[in-house]
């Protein structure tokens, strides 16, 4: 490895630390941060020969925003609008995350109520966050009409939330003990009607798109993941579901009344593109099966547990694992007895799932690791924090 | 007045610099339909309007896009081959002014008659490639030289389907001039060689698609894997001149297309040069259509496509109307 060298080093540090692997006939390829398909600012170098990648390898910290110090400087309520930014695409997750695991530091008792809308919120925001990664990842393979079908779908979600939370990407509607405010009346119906509609158009999805030989080219065969290497790299969601592991946060440690649902984990065996793929396509049905069974009988009654206005949890810590549509969310709080966390450990999913990647393409296409890429399902910002 | 007129269409050269002015006026307004209709659809195709505000149902939209190209800063790469760099964008489009030449608009109007139109036409569109390449390494970018090495390779392979699917046509027909190959074929749909011989049809069609570099085939401008391909670093007209001559090499391959087997400017009714308008529209649509439904192929699926499949059954296809043409006559 050179020595770092200001003056005579050409491109930035990431490119000066890659340069030295390649040989007589590569190319180093700098795709992203800027690139069409990294979504975000995520920065791949890439080693070429042709077409052949011999070693990716991701840089991060484009947009690296310091959530975690940020809530050591902030109580805890005030750190809960960071925690819609971390995950944009699937903001209740994390949300909830975090405000359980305060909960579960405090041992806050949240009522029956705010545990159902709780869960009707998180998984229209995970059909939400599907149905977006659905569309650009076909946008990746250049199939360029599927994305504007899955963002109307999208768009009939998004409005339920709004009437619930106010905003419709970057939500921060827990609160902890429960949610900020109530759902509106006609909130069970609209969600049903939702989930009638979204029922109604997988079956054309799965003929227009999941069926067309071209997709299935480019994806079965592609990024094949073994789960011992799954499990090396902790990945975790739909990643690790692909390649045939029946794990999920909701069913292997519940928490708040998902143990009362009944929705099976799909799993596929293959651990290629596809199996992810699949995964997530059947995902939206299980949370159209979660989203109706929530609403339908959804308890009246308070929606949240009476907390002090300055919210001390005792001297301690508490972690809470939530599945969110990317994999295990992990959050870690330790307090001291003060009105700030003494700190708080985010443990993103992405990370691990991306990780994967350098993995995976070794030896692939440039068109097969765009692939790849997409069907890993990354959100940089939850990667960076 | 009048006979100076008609001595200079008595002149071939004169004549030749005329109806090359006029195809230029014909690309360039076919362009801005093309644009029009390209948008258009793919607006149905994803259930929103399109274009729809500047000019009536957004007609001048392709008018506005243009002025705003031709606005524009040219940026050369401060790396890259000047000479080449803007070479390659007028190398894209001279040979396809060329292409439009020996075009069978209408039997009563055969401007430059030449009995080897077809070979003009092939000749001239395979020039096309040699602009990408210096293109892709006239930027002196790597997504550029990739998409050059694509363009390339691609050409190469589907050339040879397309020339043999085309062959088996000139071969029925007995000719390689255009407007004795539509002649060739009835007013009427199954007198077309697309009924005839719907296997070199599809063959060229698809091959059409390829060389056009059109999704589902558009490796070479992958924005997803190589940001915009060959043409990542031009701007302004420099890709305005690239998309043009894009739009008109779809016009030609639908132009070739209605002449070899949709049977020209010949229709059941009031045969004519709309005719031949209408089948190429209908073509560039059924083109289009493909563009926004299907994803895009890899690049080694894309290869074996053509050197597995189509190679192959366009030479089953001639060996069969030789033997055909060969014992029943034409």
């Amino acid at each position: 490895m050179p020595i770092f060298d200001p003056i005579t080093m050409r491109g930035d540090l990431s490119s000066a630390r890659f340069e030295p692997g390649p040989t007589e006939g590569k190319m180093v390829l700098n795709m992203g941060p800027q690139h069409p398909s990294t979504h975000g600012v995520l920065r791949i170098m890439l080693e070429l020969d042709g077409e052949y990648i011999l070693r990716a390898e991701p840089v991060l910290g484009y947009v690296h925003r310091m959530h975690e110090w940020i809530a050591e400087q902030k109580t805890y309520m005030q750190f809960i609008p960071n925690m819609g930014r971390v995950d944009y695409l699937h903001a209740m997750a994390w949300n909830w995350a975090y405000t359980g695991a305060l909960e579960r530091l405090a041992g806050i008792e949240v009522p029956e109520r705010a545990e159902y809308i709780r869960v009707a919120v998180t998984e229209l925001n995970r059909i939400g966050s599907h149905l977006l990664w659905w569309g650009a990842y076909l946008l990746d393979l250049g199939a360029f009409t599927p994305v504007m079908y899955s963002f109307d779908d999208r768009e009939q979600s998004l409005d339920i939330l709004q009437a619930v939370t106010g905003s419709r990407l970057t939500y921060s509607y827990f609160t902890i003990g429960g949610v900020f405010d109530d759902v509106p009346a006609d909130f069970s119906k609209r969600c049903l009607e939702f989930v009638k509609r979204m029922r109604s158009r997988l079956p054309m999805y799965r003929d227009l798109v999941t069926d067309n030989a071209i997709l299935r080219g480019r994806c079965e065969g592609i990024g094949e993941l073994s789960v011992d290497v799954a499990r090396r790299y902790g990945a975790t969601g739909p990643v690790l579901r692909g390649s045939g592991v029946a794990s999920d946060v909701r069913k292997s440690e519940p928490y708040g009344v998902y143990d009362r649902f009944e929705f099976r984990i799909p799993t596929y065996t293959e651990g290629d593109a596809m199996c992810r793929y699949r995964v997530r396509v059947d995902e939206l049905e299980t949370s159209c099966d979660i989203i109706e069974q929530a609403v339908s009988n959804l308890p009246e009654g308070p929606i949240a547990a009476k907390v002090g206005r300055s919210f001390r949890p005792p001297k301690g810590e508490a972690c809470l694992a939530v599945e969110g549509a990317r994999g295990k969310i992990l959050v870690h709080v330790r307090s001291d007895g003060g009105p700030k966390p003494y700190r708080v450990k985010l443990r993103a999913p992405g990370f691990s799932n991306m990780s994967l990647f350098c993995e995976l393409a070794r030896g692939t296409l440039l068109s097969d690791a765009v692939s790849i890429l997409g069907s890993l399902d990354l959100v940089i910002p939850e990667i960076d924090r | 007045m009048m006979n100076v007129f008609h001595l200079l269409l008595a002149n071939p050269a004169a004549r030749l610099v005329l109806w090359l002015l006029l195809m230029f006026a014909f690309i360039g307004f076919n362009a801005l339909i093309l644009v029009w209709v390209e948008r258009k659809v793919a607006g149905y195709v994803q259930l929103r309007p399109g274009p729809l505000h500047v000019g009536p149902q957004g007609l001048l939209q392709p008018l506005a896009d243009a002025v705003k190209l031709m606005g524009k800063q040219l940026v050369t790469p401060a790396a890259g081959d000047k000479l080449l760099f803007w070479a390659a964008p007028l190398l894209a489009f001279a040979p396809v002014t060329v292409c439009f030449l020996p075009m069978p608009f209408d039997a009563r109007f055969n401007p430059l008659p030449m009995n080897l139109g077809l070979v003009l036409i092939l000749a001239f569109s395979g020039l096309g490639v040699v602009s990408l390449c210096l293109a892709g390494w006239g930027s002196n970018s790597k997504f550029s030289l990739l998409g050059a090495a694509r363009a390339v390779a691609q050409s190469v392979a589907y050339e040879v389907p397309l020339l043999l699917s085309v062959m088996a046509v000139a071969i029925c027909a007995g000719s390689l001039d255009l407007y004795a190959i539509a002649g060739h074929q009835g007013a009427w749909p199954w007198q077309w060689y697309a009924m005839k011989n719907p296997l070199a049809f599809f063959i060229f069609l698809v091959c059409a698609v390829a060389e056009t570099n059109r999704a589902p085939f558009d490796l070479p401008e992958a924005e997803s894997e190589l940001t915009a391909g060959f043409h990542t670093e031009y701007s302004g007209m420099g890709f305005g001149i690239f998309f043009l001559a894009e739009y008109a090499n779809m016009v030609i391959v639908a132009g070739v297309a209605a002449a070899l087997f949709l049977g020209g400017w010949q229709g059941p009714f009031f045969s004519g040069v709309w005719w031949f308008l209408l089948k190429i529209y209908a073509i560039l649509v059924f083109i289009i259509w493909m563009r926004w439904t299907f994803p895009r192929v890899r690049f080694d699926q894309l290869l074996n496509i053509s050197w597995k499949w189509l190679t192959p059954l366009a030479l089953l296809d001639l060996a069969l109307v030789v033997v055909v043409v060969g014992h029943l006559g034409a």
